[in-house]
């Protein structure tokens, strides 16, 4: 029954696709000038139809009306923002940590949030900038990975993935989208090594050993300071491992504790706080002359 | 910011690149390859808006190929670079258009000759002897209209190549930190530590 309905109605997705395939079909319709929107496709806009938008003239404009705090501060809509996350590479594997705090506008709205995305047992995405936006494609990205994984019979590289949603964001560019986010984990079948991409929503994707992103970021990048330093991020953090047979859960930490007691009897670990004033208590640039006895 | 240089010297083009992906004021990675190698005879230096700058020369490196493929030779560097001009006018007249610019070098191998094509996001194109783009262009320009001798030999050429990057890096107030350089001669493309 269903499938009847949507042969013969006009407003299903089905028949949206079938409506673009005719265009597509016919060459004449199908404009060169209308190329450079096809998510970077080009010349194969015919496999690749149309993005659903909403049905608004201006979704960016619109979606700007709602959201923007700075310019109005009673707006509609908060948009969940304000965040550390941080991946980095090494030998055995790679390191995911994010904080736990969502803010929306100035107001801390959850305390314990999951900032790590785990797409599959194998590949982990982290959430920076829309709360939702993160949550919503990097969860769609996972369907697309199980479907590759199904269709082909090989685990999906971490860069296939993140290209994936690369090309995903990218055909969404200027219509309001904000992600930052880190795609990583271990190439089981091709090069079998660990690996980190960065994927943000300019379409930017970039390969590396290390990233940060977040308003945290300017400080992970440097120290464990970001949850001190930035106001938007805090609470606890969250840290996986990935390890060749998929990732692991290694625990949740309370940055507050980290700064003022330290992560406790560690290899390699201080034995006190990480904080600043903890770590220089005591300690003075004062040079005053020795007293003459 | 974003810079990127090319030369012309007697029978090679070099073009060198910086290597910073930046996201407002930070730093992303430092070691990105900007150049990208279109066919044996032909390079591409691109710089622009995040996102658009991949994807378009990425469009425009399997276009490149496709044509090579097809007819077993590759398209010259002069046919190359109105191709890729053409596809930027095209899309700045789209919805979306691309924002990229590009620096394309080649050596011609059946007139024997290097060529450069400037291009901006506009679908601009000029043939010049000497290129840059970014605001180490501002610095770039002026010294290269003193310095530059299109009979150099490849050392020369290198050597004031290494002056443009050495006076951005005196002058401008962030400046890029590694350049990447390749240069595309008779005998192909190669990358070049300076």
């Amino acid at each position: 029954m269903n499938s009847l309905v949507d042969r013969f109605s006009t407003t299903s997705a089905q028949s949206e696709i079938r409506r673009a395939q005719a265009l597509a079909a016919d060459d004449e319709e199908f404009s060169d000038a209308a190329w450079g929107s096809e998510a970077g496709f080009g010349s194969l806009a015919k496999g690749v139809p149309t993005f659903s938008v909403p049905s608004i003239a201006d979704p960016s404009a619109f979606l700007r009306l709602h959201t923007d705090d700075h310019a109005d501060p009673n707006c509609r809509i908060k948009i969940q923002h304000g965040t550390t996350t941080l991946a980095f590479r090494f030998k055995g594997g790679v390191i995911v940590a994010v904080d736990s705090r969502a803010t929306a506008g100035s107001y801390i709205a959850s305390g314990t949030v999951k900032k790590v995305i785990e797409i599959n047992p194998y590949l982990l995405g982290t959430m920076a900038g829309g709360a939702a936006d993160c949550q919503y494609w990097e969860t769609y990205l996972g369907i697309h990975c199980r479907l590759h994984e199904l269709r082909n019979r090989e685990r999906i590289s971490v860069s296939a993935a993140s290209k994936y949603l690369s090309n995903l964001v990218y055909g969404y560019k200027g219509m309001g989208l904000s992600m930052g986010t880190m795609i990583c984990g271990w190439d089981k079948t091709r090069c079998r090594v660990p690996a980190v991409f960065y994927v943000d929503s300019d379409g930017t994707r970039l390969k590396g050993d290390l990233f940060s992103v977040g308003s945290g970021s300017t400080h992970a990048y440097v120290s464990t300071a970001a949850g001190h330093r930035d106001a938007f991020s805090g609470n606890t953090c969250n840290l996986y491992h990935i390890k060749e047979d998929g990732w692991h859960f290694i625990g949740n930490y309370d940055i507050s504790k980290m700064h003022y007691d330290g992560p406790g009897d560690v290899p390699g670990g201080p034995g006190k706080g990480y904080g600043y004033d903890i770590r220089v208590e005591g300690r003075s640039s004062a040079n005053p002359p020795p007293v003459a006895t | 910011m974003e810079t990127s240089f090319a030369i012309t010297g007697k029978g090679y083009v070099i073009v060198a690149a910086d290597t910073t992906s930046a996201r407002s004021i930070i730093k992303m990675k430092s070691d990105e390859d900007k150049i990208k190698t279109l066919s044996p005879h032909l390079l591409m230096a691109y710089s622009g808006e995040p996102g658009d700058t991949v994807q378009f020369a990425e469009y425009v490196e399997r276009n490149i190929r496709l044509y090579h493929i097809r007819n077993l030779y590759a398209l010259r560097p002069s046919a190359s670079a109105a191709w890729i001009r053409r596809a930027l006018a095209t899309s700045l007249r789209s919805r979306k258009p691309y924002s990229v610019n590009l620096l394309v070098g080649g050596y011609d191998t059946s007139e024997h000759t290097p060529h450069l094509y400037w291009i901006d996001y506009l679908g601009t194109m000029s043939e010049v002897p000497f290129g840059a783009h970014g605001y180490g262009a501002y610095f770039a320009l002026s010294l290269l209209d003193r310095y530059h001798d299109p009979e150099a030999p490849l050392e020369e050429g290198l050597a004031t190549l290494r002056r443009c990057i050495d006076e951005v890096s005196k002058r401008l107030v962030v400046t890029p930190g590694k350049y990447k350089v390749k240069i595309v001669d008779k005998d192909g493309v190669r990358e070049v530590e300076l």
